[in-house]
């Protein structure tokens, strides 16, 4: 990754503090706390409706909070487009897939890894310039397919791609704008077995040097990934904790795994 | 539907390439060859080229940023406006310092509009830019200081002589078509560079899906104005050469007919690789003067030309040449 200073292991990239989002008289998200951490996978769980997906959405900007706090480095980014979140090094991949469908894989990924130079769009040098003989983007993007197990499917159209593929790109594109916090959205939903194992192998590989928050349903990836677990219902946290801690929380059998346990 | 028809047909294939090279040609020597009633024909092909200029500025927007805008005729009106008010009634003005300040001068009311629309989407960009460009059309049709309905004259030719050198003399029909030929290909060649450009994928990126463009750091914003300028400026030369050739303009230039024109002359031509542009200018001027020729209930015919074209080829002329080429493999 591209960053210059020796990152401390364990560091706070991302804390959320009590946030909150109203949606008329329902709280989808209420008062939620969480930190992601470098070298750490926080996974977030809980039943349909439990607010993941707008708590993810809330992270990346994609809906502003009622109330609370999204800090990213130090900065505050409560109130950042998912534009500027982007650029200050959070990637998110999306529960349904969110692809340049018509593109290449390599066109998709190289768009991504393109967004890091900053060029502003008016800046004639833009207009000039062939994009595919941008040697330093072509190679991170190059990096990305090949982390993400794509390489052979480079040239292939992303609609006609497996979906389990998709999910992949999506990941690549993600990681192809060098984040440091990593938001991922269900990246297993709808995976077949084989699939679902090398997507958890290249989740493992991807701990180091991302903090990543994981919104998962699969609860076998879940315990094999996750450091430390957030379980959500009805819009709160009501647990927070190691896997064996959650494991053992009863309220959280109760609610949520109590039919699996 | 195929994979494959999901594929812009951004990259010509090489027989298309070749085509539009050959086409060009033709075009070219078009004026060496004698005929008779020879100055009709080099003003109609030079208003296609002009038709095929102001295509090219909308397919920026339209087939590659996804913006269908029904008010580009605006900028066009703008700049063939700029020209008559410029123009004195004693003396022709230059070309060399005219044509760019009537472009910026459309540029810079595309940016000054841009601002407003380019907040909006879908529905709502075509709504707000035909809104726009029916204010400046009633602007200059109710006024009678800017002409009125009658629209205004523009009593010469720009100068372009460089160094008393008067080799340029726009008042010659075929010095007039090839500087109009000289510019049709820089601007193409202008837009295909920008297609293939940073700034073009990014643009492509925001047609194809433009949640997951912001989503890895692109404020969108900035790209989609820029396009707008740019097209409006482009626009703007159209308008001027469209004012300069034939020496008078009036608020049909930027009514709501002028800008449904180019939308179909894109869509007819095949849209987003700017070449189809050029063709569906070409083509559909073709038409139009074919059916006008045949009977004077022409619209009807064109419409139904256009219905038959969208159902049969609705990638356009470009579409079905791309698919000639791919069953000769």
């Amino acid at each position: 990754m591209s960053t210059a200073v020796t990152p401390a292991k364990d560091e706070v990239l991302l804390s959320a503090r009590d946030l909150t989002k109203r949606f008329g008289g329902l709280a989808a998200v209420n008062g939620v706390n969480l930190d992601l951490r470098r070298d750490r996978i926080l996974a977030v769980i809980g039943p349909n409706g439990a607010g993941k997906s707008t708590l993810t959405n809330l992270l990346s900007g994609d809906i502003l909070p009622s109330a609370g706090t999204v800090m990213m480095c130090g900065l505050d980014t409560t109130r950042y487009s998912p534009e500027a979140k982007s650029q200050r090094g959070l990637g998110r991949s999306y529960q349904k897939t969110n692809i340049f469908s018509s593109f290449t894989v390599w066109d998709n990924v190289r768009l991504a890894a393109q967004s890091r130079r900053r060029y502003a769009p008016w800046n004639p040098v833009q207009w000039f310039i062939c994009a595919d003989e941008q040697l330093s983007i072509n190679a991170s993007c190059e990096r990305a397919i090949e982390l993400s197990g794509l390489t052979a499917r480079t040239n292939t159209v992303a609609a006609t791609i497996s979906h389990g593929e998709q999910r992949q790109l999506e990941i690549a594109m993600t990681l192809a704008t060098e984040p440091q916090v990593l938001l991922l959205d269900e990246p297993l939903a709808g995976m077949g077995q084989a699939e679902a194992e090398s997507m958890v192998e290249l989740l493992l590989k991807l701990k180091k040097g991302h903090a990543i928050c994981l919104v998962e349903h699969d609860m076998d990836a879940v315990f094999t990934l996750a450091d430390s677990l957030t379980v959500m219902v009805n819009g709160q946290v009501i647990a927070s904790g190691t896997p064996s801690e959650i494991r053992a929380d009863t309220a959280v059998q109760a609610a949520y795994l109590g039919e699996e346990h | 539907m195929s994979a494959h028809s999901q594929v812009p047909l951004e990259r010509l294939p090489r027989a298309v390439r070749i085509a539009l090279l050959l086409g060009g040609l033709a075009l070219a020597m078009f004026p060496l060859v004698p005929m008779d009633g020879r100055d009709f024909y080099l003003q109609m092909l030079t208003q296609m080229m002009i038709l095929a200029i102001f295509a090219m500025s909308l397919d920026l927007l339209q087939g590659v940023t996804g913006l269908v805008s029904l008010g580009h005729a605006a900028f066009f009106g703008l700049a063939g406006y700029s020209l008559a008010f410029l123009m004195p009634t004693d003396m022709p003005i230059s070309l060399w310092w005219s044509l760019p300040l009537t472009a910026l001068g459309a540029a810079l009311a595309a940016l000054i509009i841009g601002v407003f629309v380019v907040r909006t989407h879908g529905i709502y960009f075509i709504m707000v830019t035909m809104a726009f460009a029916q204010m400046i059309y009633f602007l200059f049709f109710d006024n009678k200081s800017l002409g009125g309905s009658d629209g205004v004259y523009v009593s010469f030719k720009p100068q372009a002589s460089i160094a008393g050198w008067d080799g340029i003399d726009l008042n010659n029909k075929v010095t007039f078509f090839y500087f109009t030929l000289i510019l049709l290909a820089a601007t193409y060649l202008f837009l295909r560079r920008l297609l293939f450009s940073p700034f073009g994928r990014a643009l492509a990126g925001i047609r194809t899906n433009e949640h997951r463009m912001r989503a890895i750091g692109y404020g969108t914003y900035g790209y989609k104005l820029t396009a707008f300028t740019l097209a409006g400026g482009l626009a703007g030369v159209a308008g001027y050469l469209w004012a300069a050739q034939t020496g008078y303009v009036n608020p049909d230039l930027m009514g709501f007919h002028m800008s449904a024109h180019a939308i179909m002359m894109v869509i007819l031509g095949g849209m987003g690789n700017i070449a189809g542009a050029i063709v569906g200018a070409f083509a559909f001027e073709y038409t139009l003067h074919l059916f006008k020729d045949t009977t004077k209930h022409w619209q009807l015919l064109m419409g139904c030309f256009i219905v038959l074209m969208v159902v049969f080829a609705p990638k356009g002329i470009m579409g079905l040449l791309v698919r000639q080429e791919e069953a000769s493999k």
